[in-house]
Formats: structure tokens, sequence, C-alpha cells
């Protein structure tokens, strides 16, 4: 088999890569998103300390 | 055991397990992921029916089954949260909702990109489509709920409701090929018989690479949860350096 047929999925190419694509998307979309919300997490927190210090 | 319990779900010890358990999830997450793909595009054989096109199952039904799981695991972590008043328990249900929409937005738009070349349309109003969408929209309006009461606590036990009274959808997805005249096609992932194992093990390692995957970000976001929860403020300071 060649990659030339690979790609080309049989003919369902149109519709086979673009679901892969997305799913991987996804996957690293939703790691990348859940890491920066921990970090925006921390900063808020960090953020909510020195406001409490400097009032003190 | 008990006492084991509760050290769990104190806030600094939880925030440092769960850092320590990201990596044993994250990783072999990746690899079987991995493994799942270049089995299923390259090593398993085409379907007799469907020919190349059939592999879009290696991503459309791990999702499925997924996006159903994590609303399994967050009704059941809500009501939990509702019974025990467990903080943390509320905490995984709203860090799961986001992966799950996610999942189920991933089961719809492969089956969408699947049913245009098998069944000539890409929607169409049937039982399992349909009872799916209706996930999609429970999770979207968990996320919404949550977002949109300020007080933390009321949130989560509004949240928690609206969980659990989704749960019925659940078994209507499940059932729903059987049930209805569907377009859909039944199980073929647990019915025995029905896939070689040639065309079998990349799906499982696929899902079981989801499973994993939803380990370490629903981590991820638990610790983020628990800072945003957290009034503590010298273990806090002590955790941010300040």
């Amino acid at each position: 088999m060649s990659l030339a047929d690979f790609f080309y999925m049989g003919g369902y190419a149109a519709y086979l890569w673009p679901a892969f694509g997305l799913v991987v998307l996804v996957l690293v979309y939703n790691v990348w998103s859940a890491r920066r919300a921990l970090a925006e997490a921390r900063r808020a927190a960090a953020r909510r300390l020195q406001m409490e210090e400097t009032r003190s | 055991m008990w006492k084991w319990f509760h050290m769990l779900a104190s806030p600094p010890h939880f925030y440092r397990i769960a850092g320590l358990t990201i990596p044993w999830f994250g990783w072999p997450a990746l690899v079987l992921i991995l493994v799942g793909l270049y089995g299923g595009l390259v090593l398993a054989p085409a379907d007799y029916q469907q020919g190349d096109g059939f592999r879009i199952f290696y991503v459309h039904v791990p999702s499925a089954i997924m996006s159903m799981m994590v609303y399994g695991i967050m009704a059941t972590a809500a009501a939990i949260g509702l019974i025990w008043r467990m903080k943390l328990a509320h905490a995984v249900a709203a860090a799961s909702a986001p992966i799950g929409a996610w999942f189920t937005f991933c089961a719809l738009a492969t089956g969408s990109l699947w049913g245009k070349p098998m069944w000539g349309t890409w929607w169409e109003w049937d039982a399992r489509l349909t009872s799916e969408l209706i996930l999609l929209f429970l999770y979207l309006g968990y996320i919404a709920l949550r977002s949109s009461i300020e007080d933390p606590q009321r949130a989560d036990r509004a949240s928690a409701v609206l969980a659990l009274v989704g749960v019925i959808n659940l078994p209507i997805i499940h059932y729903s090929v059987v049930w209805w005249n569907s377009l859909h096609q039944g199980s073929t992932m647990f019915n025995p018989g029905a896939m070689s194992i040639e065309m079998k093990w990349p799906a499982l390692s696929m899902l079981f690479g989801f499973m994993l995957y939803y380990g370490a970000v629903l981590f991820v976001r638990l610790r983020a949860e628990v800072i945003r929860r957290e009034r503590n403020a010298a273990w806090l300071r002590q955790e941010l350096a300040l």
C-alpha cells in the first residue's frame, strides 16, 4: 500500500480525515484549556491573598 | 480507611496527590491513543461493507462511550455531593462537565461525518442521534447553570439536581437503537462476534486511552477547583510560593 493510497482511504478521505483531525484537535484543546484554568485559578488566588495582605 | 479518605478529601493533600497522579494517567493515555490510531488507520483490515469508511468507528465509538460514561461519573459525583455534602465530589462533577461536553460534540460530529457517505445525510432526527444531542444540551445546561449562580455552594446544589434529572437520558441513548426503528446500527463493540479481534483491539486501545485521558484532564481541572474553593490562606500561600 502506497502513502497516496493511505491518504485516499478508499475514497472516504473527505469524511475520514476531518473526523480524526477534529477529535485530535479537541483532545489537544481540552488539555490546553484545563491547564489554562489551573493557571488562572492560581493567579486569582494569589491576587486574593495579596489584597487580604494589603488590607490588614 | 476512613482516616485515609478524609486525608484525601483535605484540599492540600488532594492537590498534591492529584499533581503526582496526572503524568501516570496522561502518558499512558497518549501511548494508548497513538497505538489505537495506528492500529485503526493502518493495521485493521477494511470492512467488507463500508470499506475504509468504517474506520471513523475508531474515533466515533470511543467518543460516544466516553460521552455517556463521563455523564454517569458526573451524576454519581453530584449525588455524593448532595447526600454527604462533600465539596470534592461537587468539584469532580463540575470538572467533568466540559470534558464530557467535548466528547459528546466529538461523537455527534464524527457521527455526522460517518453518516453522510453511509446514509446519505449529515443528520437525521433519529432516536439515537436526537438523544445524544440532548446529552450535549444537558452538559451545556449544567455548565450554564453553574456559571449563572454566584454562590459556589448554591451552584453546586442546583447543578447537581440538574445532573441527576438528566441521568434518565442515559438509558434512552443506550437502548434507543433497540426501542425505536433506528437508522443507527446496533452495538458492535459489546456484541461478541460482531467484530474480529484485528478490528476490535484498536478501538479498545482508543477507549482505554480516552479513559486515562479523561482522568488526567479531570485531575488538572480538579486542582483548579480546589484552588478556587480553598480559603486556607496558609496553605495557599505556601503552594503559590508567595
